[in-house]
């Protein structure tokens, strides 16, 4: 991944986020915490890694990007929108009546959206499924499974887990955005060890260890994806990166910003946004 | 007399006759494919079957995934454990993005007998019916089950199919085109309208018999589409007729009995044989029935009470 490249995904990146606090701020809902430490994996896949046409969003041959993380929908769809699958302008209608752009993500609501989730642990099945498909009809596609590492303690990822140590689907690749909070508590004062690499070599898989806000780190892990192996990506992130108050902050999972700490968190933004120039 | 058979052999079988001309359909197993009979198809497909473990809840999100890529997944287990283990996954990954999944579910009800009550799926309908996008079938006969089979693979959507284990009198002859949404009328009658699904069937019609001789001339109707309903003919059995009682080896909230009621209420009395409002126990299923009431005699009882 060469220097601009990088420039570019950053700036991207910056755009992303002021979405997530201008829609926050103008609809008074959404959860920013979970959207921002998923921004730069989503930015890579959508700008730089994935098989996708916006104008053919439903092209058979296209790869697909499942965000089990439901609630991270107001990144998700800022990237969508940025990406071209629908108008930017109609982030304003989320989690509105009558929008297309539901609180939890509804499957093909708006184009690109490809899984319905909000009740979280079901996405890793589905794109189970959705890769055992396309391996049974000898297609390329690519699926991309993001779950949190909150959405880990969910039953359901295990089962999903169970069946991937059997079944080593190299079409079907998981990326654990592990931004080390949750909803009420730090991850590891609920579920205990974070060693997820540990657990999931313990079921085979290959797990791949990543700085999940660095574009050339992400790069780099997603080249180690190896054929014939179920693969894992685990990313170290930041819950609320990218605006200094929120980071790391339990109780922003899903707050709302007032007008100060919006204009706060505007001009921090912009700062970084001026350095990219 | 009508021949005894079990429902649940012909499922097998029809996936097998199914499987041979659609090379869509993909049958998704948690473990159980001895029991739900579809063994058979994995012998004959083993391309397009799986065994994802004792994992239902990962089975929904799979065959959910299937049917994304163009796959029409059958996922088969007993009713109490779909929807019961994976309603979750089937409200959000099959009914919420409406894809084309099939949830075969046998051993439903009392009649799984001597497993006893955790077996027993007696809310099965109830949950799978209050769901938007879904269609709920519950056969009777053995050829009612094959064409209702064939019909839900036909149909664009997610089915839930409710299939028996007892052995049950058959109706039907090859001849029956099997629709979704329509009851069949298996006895005229004018005085009351009994209406049942799948192993209640066989009772109800017992029961016009015992009633026949009574004086009360009962309707008797087969109702295997429990949403959509026939509603034309729950309507017309409330103009032509005094009552309606159902049975149903279910619950009786939330199945065929509120589902009819919601239909006709208040236009005539309706009555329901059903498990009222506790959990069963082991038991034969015979023994069950009768200490439960799903028999004729309180069909028969209900009947009077109706038009009394």
């Amino acid at each position: 991944m060469n220097e601009s490249t990088v420039a570019q995904l950053k700036k991207t990146a910056l755009q992303v986020r002021l979405d997530c606090i201008n829609i926050q701020r103008l609809v008074g809902s959404g959860h920013l915490g979970g959207s921002l430490s998923a921004v730069e994996l989503l930015v890579y896949l959508y700008f730089y890694r994935m098989r996708i046409d916006p104008q053919d969003p439903w092209a058979e041959e296209r790869d697909i990007f499942i965000l089990s993380k439901g609630h991270a929908s107001l990144g998700y769809y800022s990237v969508l929108a940025r990406r071209g699958f629908f108008p930017v302008e109609e982030l304003k209608t989320y989690r509105r009546i009558n929008s297309r752009l539901q609180g939890h993500t509804q499957m093909d609501s708006a184009p690109g959206i490809e899984c319905s989730s909000g009740s979280l642990g079901q996405g890793l099945s589905f794109g189970l499924g959705m890769a055992l498909g396309y391996k049974k009809q000898g297609r390329p596609n690519q699926v991309y499974v993001m779950v949190g590492d909150g959405e880990l303690q969910e039953g359901q990822i295990w089962e999903a887990v169970i069946l991937q140590s059997r079944l080593r689907l190299d079409n079907l690749i998981l990326i654990i955005d592990q931004n080390h909070l949750q909803l009420d508590d730090y991850v590891q004062n609920v579920a205990g060890d974070e060693n997820y690499l540990e657990r999931f070599r313990a079921f085979g898989f290959h797990a791949i260890g990543v700085d999940g806000h660095d574009f050339r780190a992400i790069d780099r892990a997603f080249q180690e994806l190896q054929p014939g192996r179920a693969n894992v990506i685990v990313a170290d992130t930041v819950k609320g990166k990218g605006i200094s108050f929120m980071e790391n902050e339990i109780p922003w999972h899903a707050k709302k910003l007032s007008a100060e700490e919006y204009e706060a968190a505007l001009t921090e933004l912009k700062k970084e946004e001026a350095s990219y120039a | 007399m009508h021949k005894l058979v079990a429902p649940r052999d012909v499922f097998g079988s029809t996936l097998v006759e199914i499987g041979r001309v659609n090379e869509r359909l993909f049958v998704v197993n948690a473990d159980l494919s001895a029991a739900t009979k579809t063994d058979k198809f994995s012998i004959e497909f083993p391309d397009r079957f799986i065994n994802v473990g004792i994992c239902e809840q990962n089975m929904a999100g799979v065959a959910a995934g299937l049917a994304r890529v163009g796959f029409i997944p059958v996922m088969s287990t007993f009713a109490c454990f779909a929807p019961g283990r994976c309603y979750d996954q089937i409200r959000q990954s099959i009914a919420y993005t409406n894809l084309n999944v099939k949830i075969a579910s046998t051993h439903p009800g009392l009649a799984v007998g001597v497993d006893g009550a955790t077996h027993q799926s007696l809310d099965d309908l109830a949950l799978m019916r209050a769901l938007p996008n879904m269609t709920v079938l519950a056969p009777s006969d053995q050829v009612q089950t094959r064409k209702a089979v064939l019909k839900a693979v036909e149909h664009e959507g997610p089915v839930y199919l409710r299939i028996g284990r007892m052995e049950c009198p058959v109706f039907f002859g090859e001849e029956m085109e099997f629709e979704i949404g329509k009851a069949y009328v298996l006895r005229e009658g004018t005085d009351v309208t009994l209406i049942a699904h799948g192993s209640m069937v066989g009772v109800i019609y017992e029961a016009a018999q015992i009633l026949a001789e009574k004086g009360i001339q009962a309707r008797v109707i087969d109702m295997p589409s429990i949403k959509p309903l026939d509603r034309e003919a729950i309507r017309q059995a409330a103009e032509e007729t005094k009552a309606i009682v159902t049975a149903e080896d279910h619950f009786l909230y939330g199945g065929l009995y509120s589902a009819v009621c919601e239909v006709v209420a208040g236009l005539v009395p309706v009555r329901g044989v059903a498990v009222r409002d506790r959990f069963g126990e082991s038991g034969t299923a015979a023994e069950l029935y009768e200490k439960y009431g799903l028999t004729s005699d309180n069909v028969v009882a209900e009947v009077f009470h109706a038009l009394a």
